[in-house]
């Protein structure tokens, strides 16, 4: 797995970036990582990585965008303006987190 | 393979322009519950992965966006050798609502949503919804008949223009 360093941290990703240890990451972490796709985190934004980190620790996995809304409560269409284009794989890169690999 | 600090980081191609403006359309033509999941889960997906997505129903498949039959939707075992169950026992009494409430169960359990629901989360990701304009006539079924986000009934011809370029799906 490569080891990269970002904002002073080491992490361990694999070979998307997508870190393969969530206990790597904190939120200034988390905020590094979405500006590297182009997102601007906010209020609203955080409470959907809150979200998701809370669930994968309850679970052991990345919720689905489903999830997020009908458990998290954060409505899908939320979710698509917040993360656009790819909502569900953006919520888990930023949050540090393996893809989500349910189908819906 | 273990890259060194000075590694630059490893960034998903999440908005690449191989697929920016893809298109999926997806034509749903059955009316029967498992024949109604295939579109609509590869609908949701293709919306996920950024795709812009038209779903035309046409045929059976207006049992889907039929205000009062989508919420209804059957499973027979008869004529569906993929059971594998004698296919006498499919038309016994009963059969094909006993078969009907154990695949909604099994759907259920996975956390997939009914079919009404599964529309609305697929409008809320930004799909458009389209009924056929022969099978509303067919029917003598209007725009009040239907789902409420369904955006238009259209003609076949119509629905081909409005996909150009899409790749399509017929289910």
């Amino acid at each position: 797995m490569p080891v990269t360093t970002l904002n002073g941290h080491q992490i361990h990703v694999n070979e998307e970036g997508f870190l393969t240890d969530p206990t790597e990451w904190d939120d200034a972490l988390g905020t590094a990582l979405a500006e590297l796709i182009g997102v601007t985190l906010t209020d609203a934004h955080w409470q959907a990585i809150r979200f998701l980190r809370k669930d994968f620790e309850e679970v052991g996995e990345t919720p689905t965008l489903r999830r997020v809304s009908t458990v998290g409560g954060i409505p899908i269409k939320t979710l698509f303006a917040l993360f656009p284009q790819k909502p569900a794989k953006k919520m888990a890169y930023v949050a540090g987190l393996p893809k989500p690999h349910g189908c819906v | 393979m273990t890259n060194t600090d000075a590694s630059p980081a490893i960034v998903p191609s999440f908005d690449s322009e191989v697929g920016a403006g893809r298109k999926l359309a997806i034509i749903c033509s059955k009316g029967s519950l498992d024949m109604a999941y295939p579109g609509l889960i590869l609908a949701n997906a293709a919306l996920g992965e950024g795709c812009e997505v038209h779903l035309f129903f046409t045929f059976w498949g207006f049992d889907m966006i039929n205000k009062k039959t989508m919420g209804d939707l059957k499973f027979t075992m008869l004529g569906n050798t993929a059971t594998h169950m004698p296919q006498g026992l499919g038309g016994l009494p009963g059969m094909t609502g006993m078969a009907t409430s154990r695949l909604k169960k099994s759907i259920a359990d996975l956390d997939v949503p009914e079919v009404p629901e599964f529309l609305e989360q697929i409008v809320a990701s930004g799909g458009h919804l389209w009924a056929c304009r022969m099978s509303a006539d067919m029917n003598k079924l209007t725009m009040e008949d239907l789902y409420d986000e369904v955006e238009d009934i259209i003609s076949a011809s119509d629905f081909i223009e409005k996909t150009e370029g899409a790749q399509l799906l017929f289910i």
